[in-house]
């Protein structure tokens, strides 16, 4: 437990001090980070769903507090709270099913069991997600099954009853398992997301077409480069993406595999936005309306794009999916960084000083990382899971988080 | 002793053993100096907050990210207290690889003595990082660090090296960001190596003084009025044994730094290293605190920013637009107002119709109604009563304002001192509950203020006298408001009287904004030998920047002034005909026949043809390179 604890701590101040950076790398630390607490976790006789959720949400609020601007870790804890309250279900759902079955037959019968569980998690998880969705032709399709209706009482102490201890240890051992199993995917999803994004380029991108971007994404230059593998040839126009300039550094890459690459000013994007036939960019994180976080220099991107009925694409990966709506985006959610980045300030220190004109300077710097984009601008996102619509936004949030964990706080009484 | 013999001569001879010895950093917690009283007569400056964190957390923060591995926080004054704070700080508990070990001790009095103090611990192994704990900065050490290890390997006399930072060459500019003066560096553009160092330039006299030898032995000298000194140092074991040979080395810049670069019998050397966008500066008197909070609200030191929570121990800070900073649980009316480039701490009232500007407010503070507080300072746990105004005013934890207080620029309240009702504090007054002492020590810092001739009459208050007592009785407050020769108080503290030749610096070094009167007397006296020099030749001081000494001097007579001045319009005039075409031949001996009328030596007449083919080369830059090439 003290070692998991040093872990925590040590993330924590990593992240307030802002040593990590880019939401992939957050990402991922945060679910390693949340890997190993669940598993030094020890885990309670009865409601040892609940036990693991308190564990994952009081180091999750730390890490949310410790910098509230990296949104994939809030994203990523709430993704693992889900995970745990699907794997609960289902394992109570079996436990209930092997109940009824036991009474049938003592001994378990492997190879049915093998494939039940699994047919029966997934359906539960459906079952779980219908409340949250309105109705639709998808829920009617999917068929949720009677059991459905078991969830709601997940009374442990009912089946406790006709099950032996042991049994339950091990299903205990079994529910744990289960999360880390699970949270390993999240991890190699998230490794693998620009792999499967990358994956659907070619679909996307035309022989003869040219693309525009603004500074740098690493999802954006896989995702040429894996269409530029499939012998697609097409021109970028890559926006240098000012303060940082990190659109230089995506010519230098997309130029050594061998695409036709032309640097421009940022303000030159209106101007060269009509002779561009899709404009690409990655993202900081898309918000549950489907507007989206990106570098600072976007929203003028994405209006030049709509001015000229040029679709805009966003690729990021799923661990970008907040739940969260934007709410005044502007400034919460924005990360003002220094301004030195603009002005050297050194040259600059005349017009700086507080000596005179009554202690308050004349010259005001603002550096902000992110700008915000309606989803009205956006017309497409590609994630790892597909192609969606803005508007279908809310429905794969409801996928990937339950509604429950929107505010990851400790409950005051635990 | 040995033990340090022992390491020099390893990491002489193998540069790889000097590559695996952990980074360390020795941290002046106590600046030596006096600029900061009377708060520092309570506490130690280090641990005074700068936006709600104290000076020394800015510092060490700053260690830990350049990858320092150890650091040496030597306290002195008040060393209690800065241990304390460091037991209770994350920093003592953080696992990983930064340590902080506090150094005691008691009766040193500068700097070199503190060296001298670390130099018998023998706990510096390597190269090592020498700050003070109230230097601010976000710069990167790597590339610096870099240099100077290659250096040494090199050249095992390149003992230092000081990381400066670009400016703006204004000296006006230097006064009003951080009160202190120009600096003049000489540097080798090209091995940066530092040749002269000067801190007090004094801005009636546009001299300086090189000496020859150094302009013989280099090549090519850049001469910089355009650098600040950041205070940061990279320096080599042998700095510490330096200071332990010369006993007599007490400050880092003025003997320390002047001392290796006079003395060429060692020939120890030091280099420079010039960082550009990162932020580099030291808290030196008031006048920076202000300028650095600001700085820091403005952020440019991020990540040492109020929101990002650098240092655990502070709560959370919100950014609002126009730079506005606030805790959580800021207890606002809806009338206040609270304008751009504040920051306002955790748990502080603020009352109806009160408006903040520019302002640092601490934690717990209570602010009544129609209070104004502009550009000021508020630490923790401060009551301000109704219908104060306070403006470019600091004030320490715990004082009590009661309604009505005035408190005029550049005031410093110390630490729980109580005004009463209506009372006005004037400007640049300093209370504290503590009496001044009687006698200043000797304080080289005092020293070096008397040393500024420059005259200025002192704002109002040479009405106040001496070390006043103020009748510490809080509930009277209307008994001596009558009296006015009691200026101040009638509630608890003392006002200090200032020093005598402090009246300038008291304009100089206080967070008030200059006044306006004030900024053009320096920016007159900063101009005028330029301005003049260019309509009249007379006043030859200013011209006379490129001549040597000796020649100013020869001019004591007025006739003989005259003659030399209406020689030197002569020549540039018939020199100014070689650049409308006439034969050079032609000018050369006109010009000879010229100085031989005037009756002039033939190094007036070479200095005075300088001067014009300088005066036209800076009218006609590119023109005429033939003519001058054949007159030559």
């Amino acid at each position: 437990m003290p070692d998991v604890q040093a872990l925590v701590n040590d993330f924590v101040l990593k992240l307030k001090r802002r040593k990590i950076e880019g939401s992939h790398a957050s990402a991922q630390h945060t679910a390693e980070l949340l890997r190993s607490v669940i598993s030094h976790q020890r885990m309670p006789y009865t409601n040892q769903a609940g036990a693991l959720i308190d564990a994952v949400k009081a180091v999750g609020e730390q890490l949310i507090a410790a910098n509230p601007v990296e949104l994939a870790v809030g994203n990523i804890v709430r993704r693992v709270l889900h995970i745990i309250r699907e794997e609960d279900l289902s394992s109570t759902a079996t436990a209930i099913e092997g109940l009824g079955l036991s009474a049938g037959s003592d001994d378990d019968d492997e190879g049915q069991h093998e494939d039940r569980p699994a047919l029966s998690a997934a359906a539960l998880a459906a079952a779980a997600r219908s409340t949250l969705r309105a109705p639709s032709l998808q829920t009617l399709l999917e068929d949720i099954p009677d059991s459905a209706a078991a969830p709601q009482p997940p009374s442990s102490g009912g089946d406790s009853e006709g099950k032996s201890k042991s049994d339950k240890n091990i299903r205990s051992r079994k529910l744990k398992h289960d999360v880390i199993e699970a949270i390993n995917e999240l991890i190699q999803d998230i490794d693998t997301c620009h792999e499967q994004i990358s994956e659907q380029a070619v679909e996307h991108i035309h022989q003869n077409e040219v693309i525009l971007t603004l500074g740098r994404s690493r999802t954006v230059k896989e995702f040429l480069c894996a269409a530029k593998e499939k012998n697609r040839s097409f021109r970028v126009f890559v926006a240098e993406g000012a303060p940082r300039y990190q659109g230089h550094v995506l010519a230098k890459e997309l130029v050594s595999k061998g695409i036709q690459t032309t640097v421009i000013t940022d303000s030159a994007v209106f101007a060269m936005i009509s002779r561009v036939n899709m404009v690409i960019v990655g993202a900081h994180a898309i918000m549950a309306n489907g507007g989206v976080i990106a570098p600072v220099g976007i929203n003028m991107v994405a209006l030049a794009a709509q001015r000229h009925a040029v679709p805009f694409v966003v690729v990021a990966g799923s661990h970008k999916l907040c739940p969260l709506y934007p709410h005044n985006p502007e400034v919460l959610l924005n990360d003002l960084k220094c301004p030195s980045d603009l002005l050297d300030f050194g040259e600059f220190s005349d017009c700086m000083d507080f000596g005179s004109h009554g202690g308050s300077p004349l010259l005001h710097v603002v550096n902000p990382a992110f700008d915000y984009v309606p989803p009205k601008l956006v017309s497409l996102f590609i994630t790892d899971t597909g192609g969606h619509n803005p508007s279908y936004m809310y429905r794969l949030i409801a996928d990937y988080y339950s509604a429950d964990d929107l505010v990851v706080k400790r409950r005051s009484t635990s | 002793m040995a033990q340090k013999k022992g390491h020099r001569s390893l990491s002489s001879d193998d540069p790889e053993e000097l590559a695996r010895v952990p980074l360390q950093a020795v941290l002046l917690a106590d600046s030596f100096a006096t600029k900061f009283r009377p708060i520092t007569l309570e506490r130690p400056k280090v641990l005074l907050p700068l936006v709600n964190a104290p000076m020394i957390d800015y510092t060490l923060a700053w260690l830990e990210s350049v990858g320092v591995e150890e650091a040496f926080v030597f306290c002195c004054a008040h060393s209690q207290q800065v241990k304390d704070y460091l037991n209770k700080s994350q920093w003592m508990k953080q696992p990983g690889t930064f340590t902080v070990q506090p150094i005691e001790s008691h009766d040193s009095i500068s700097a070199g003595d503190a060296l001298r103090v670390i130099y018998n611990l023998g706990v510096i192994c390597g190269d090592f990082v020498l700050v003070s704990g109230d230097t601010i900065s976000n710069m990167s050490l790597k590339e610096a660090l870099q240099e100077h290890k290659e250096r040494r390997k090199k050249d095992p006399l390149a003992v230092m090296t000081m990381v400066i930072k670009h400016s703006k060459p204004s000296s006006l500019t230097h006064q009003t960001r951080l009160g202190n003066d120009e600096i003049l560096m000489a540097i080798d553009p090209d091995t940066k190596e530092l040749l002269y160092y000067e801190d007090k330039t004094d801005q009636s006299q546009r001299f300086i003084t090189l000496d020859k030898m150094l302009l013989a032995s280099t090549p090519t000298l850049h001469l910089h009025n355009d650098k600040q000194d950041c205070y940061i140092d990279i320096c080599s074991p042998e700095v510490l044994s330096l200071f332990t040979d010369n006993f007599d080395y007490q400050h880092l810049r003025r003997h320390f730094v002047k001392g290796l670069l006079v003395d060429d019998l060692m020939g120890y050397k030091i280099f420079t290293h010039e960082i550009h966008s990162s932020y580099a500066a030291r808290i030196d008197n008031f006048r920076s605190y202000d300028t650095i909070s600001k700085d820091i609200i403005q952020r440019w030191t991020y990540p040492m920013v109020p929101d990002v929570q650098y240092f655990g121990n502070c709560s959370q800070m919100k950014l609002d637009r126009l730079g506005i900073y606030k805790a959580p649980e800021v207890d606002q009316s809806r009338t206040a107002q609270i304008r751009a480039f504040s920051l306002i701490g955790n748990g502080t009232a603020i009352g109806d119709h009160s408006v903040i500007s520019n302002s640092v407010i601490g934690q717990s503070c209570t602010i009544g109604r129609n209070v104004s507080i502009q550009g000021s300072y508020i630490w923790d746990n401060v009551i301000i009563e109704d219908d104060c105004k306070l403006s470019h005013a600091l004030v320490c934890d715990g004082v009590h304002l009661r309604a009505g207080v005035v408190l005029e620029p550049g005031v410093i309240l110390s630490f729980k001192v109580e005004v009463g009702q209506k009372i006005v504090i004037p400007a640049y007054s300093k209370v504290s509950l503590l009496p001044q002492p009687s006698k200043q020590d000797s304080d080289e810092e005092l020293e070096y203020a008397d040393a500024n001739s420059g005259v200025v009459e002192s704002p109002s208050i040479t009405s106040i006298a001496n070390t006043r007592n103020v009748d510490p009785v809080p509930d009277s407050p209307d008994a001596e408001h009558s009296d006015t020769s009691e200026v101040g108080i009638s509630g608890v503290g003392y006002i200090w009287s200032t020093t005598e030749g402090g009246h300038e610096e008291e304009w100089r070094h206080s967070i008030a904004p200059i006044p306006a009167e004030k900024l053009m007397e320096f920016c007159l006296s900063a101009h005028t030998d330029l301005g003049v020099s260019n309509q009249d030749v007379n006043s030859l001081p200013a011209s006379g920047e490129l001549q040597l000494d000796s020649e100013s001097t020869g001019f004591d007579d007025g006739e003989d002034y005259k003659d030399s001045a209406d020689f030197e319009k002569e020549v540039e005039a018939t020199f100014q005909r070689v650049l409308a075409g006439v034969n050079p031949e032609n000018v050369i001996l006109e010009i000879n026949s010229l100085r031989l009328s005037y009756d002039m030596s033939h190094a007036d007449c070479a200095g005075s043809l300088f001067y014009s083919i300088m005066k036209s080369a800076l009218s006609a830059p590119f023109s005429s390179n033939l003519s001058f090439g054949n007159l030559i």
